[in-house]
């Protein structure tokens, strides 16, 4: 477990020093989510109707823009193979740069998302339940992401492949994650929705570093 | 470069009556349609060292990332106490410190944390003294606190040799330790070496120059 906490730490470290590769994927979330009440005009109704839909793919082209960073630096400066040889399992290490990588490319999000909500005029509890579903959708982001990323790693034009392979997995979670949110505004329960992304999770968060961790193995090879 | 051949000098009787910790037995290794090495077997016994030589692409490295579980070989069977090192895995892993042609070094933190960090991830209690201490003793005395990318090509190559003395493995598996380094390094990297052999350590190097120390086997690809 040791060794799961130094590595977050060690890449939320190099995510501190190298801050401009963050904050990038974060300008473009905002600039992407404020771009369309902007081109829309000013017509609540339509803008509630659209403001999920907007915030979640916003969200997965968001964590898209680091995922291909995820391993590469690792791979190429020789980080990779130490972790490949290291006492600690592999699967270990790749779970904790995945967890790092939810808090500088998903938490900041998920934070963010409610205050960029209010430009599309959504009330305190519908903004709630889009936290909440991201909350639970962005983990699912990049637990996916890195099974893609580990896939690509090495492969040249990995970037425009990356988006090819990940973006088709990520439907279920738009569609949940969203719907959660529309569902609310319709006057249903979005428990369902949540309930499903929240499943989802819990099957990812066991597979994907499994998965992951095959993929590198093979890159490393 | 397809056979192989090895030539055990056996400079002194009395190692080779040790049973050996790395036994390798009929190893081949292919790349794409070639064939690097057939056939290669040889023992490796505590307090010995073996001196990889071959030409450019002979497979000197192919065969040390085999060495050290990153890749697998075509044929044969790699024995580390007597038991296959698939099977062994982490417990390999710790007894193993493999240096490759990358270094493993993170450029935007400084050397210090880079060392606190890759103890960390091989779960060994290292204290900042210490780490501190192994710094000073390869020539980064007040360098401590740089990024590593502000440093020269050859100082580089000395953080990794501070990893090399605190890191307390049995099996070193070096490939090109000596490049980009200066004749003091290169001195300090030999005795480095030598220390860890006497002291009943093993090592496994490629180096296109003759090496200083005595008691090697050579194995030529």
């Amino acid at each position: 477990m040791n060794a799961f906490v130094a590595i977050v730490r060690r890449d939320l470290l190099l995510a501190v020093r190298r801050k401009s590769e963050v904050l990038t994927a974060l300008f473009f979330f905002i600039i992407v989510v404020s771009l369309f009440p902007l081109g829309i005009g000013p017509e609540p109704a339509l803008l509630r109707k659209i403001a999920p839909g907007i915030l979640w793919v916003a969200a997965l082209l968001a964590t898209m823009l680091g995922l291909s960073r995820l391993f590469a630096p690792d791979h190429a400066d020789g980080t990779l193979e130490q972790m490949a040889l290291s006492p600690t399992p592999l699967g270990l290490l790749i779970a904790g740069k995945i967890a790092a990588h939810w808090i500088t490319a998903g938490l900041p999000l998920v934070l963010l998302a409610p205050v960029l909500g209010i430009q599309f005029d959504l009330d305190t509890d519908a903004l709630g339940i889009l936290v909440l579903a991201l909350l639970l959708g962005t983990p699912l982001l990049s637990l996916i992401g890195a099974i893609g990323a580990a896939l690509t790693l090495g492969v040249r034009g990995g970037g425009v492949l990356l988006s090819l392979l990940v973006l088709p997995l990520y439907v279920p979670t738009l569609i949940f994650g969203a719907g959660a949110v529309e569902m609310h505004i319709s006057g249903l329960s979005a428990a369902g929705h949540l309930s499903l992304l929240a499943a989802l999770l819990a099957v990812a968060a066991f597979f994907a570093p499994w998965a992951t961790t095959a993929a590198l193995r093979i890159a490393l090879e | 470069m397809s056979s192989a051949g090895i030539f055990d000098f056996g400079h002194n009787p009395a190692f080779s009556l040790r049973p050996p910790m790395l036994s390798v037995t009929d190893l081949s290794c292919v790349r794409g349609e070639r064939r690097l090495f057939a056939g290669l077997s040889f023992g490796l016994a505590a307090g010995e060292w073996l001196h990889v030589q071959g030409e450019n692409g002979a497979g000197k490295t192919s065969l040390l990332r085999i060495l050290a579980g990153l890749a697998q070989p075509a044929d044969g069977q790699i024995r580390w106490r007597g038991e296959p090192i698939g099977n062994l895995a982490e417990e390999y892993h710790r007894e193993l410190m493999f240096l490759g042609h990358h270094g493993a070094v993170k450029e935007d933190l400084t050397p210090l944390e880079n060392l606190l960090l890759a103890a960390q991830l091989d779960s060994l209690r290292l204290d900042e003294a210490t780490a501190l201490q192994a710094l000073v003793r390869f020539g980064l005395r007040g360098r401590e606190d740089l990024a590593v990318r502000c440093l020269s090509a050859g100082q580089k190559r000395r953080v990794l040799l501070a990893r090399l003395a605190v890191r307390d493995a049995t099996l070193w598996i070096l490939d090109e330790p000596f490049t980009a380094l200066d004749v003091k390094a290169v001195e300090m990297l030999s005795g480095l070496i030598a220390a860890h052999v006497a002291a009943g350590g093993m090592a496994i190097l490629t180096s296109h120059q003759s090496m200083p120390l005595p008691n090697g086997k050579v194995l030529k690809i």
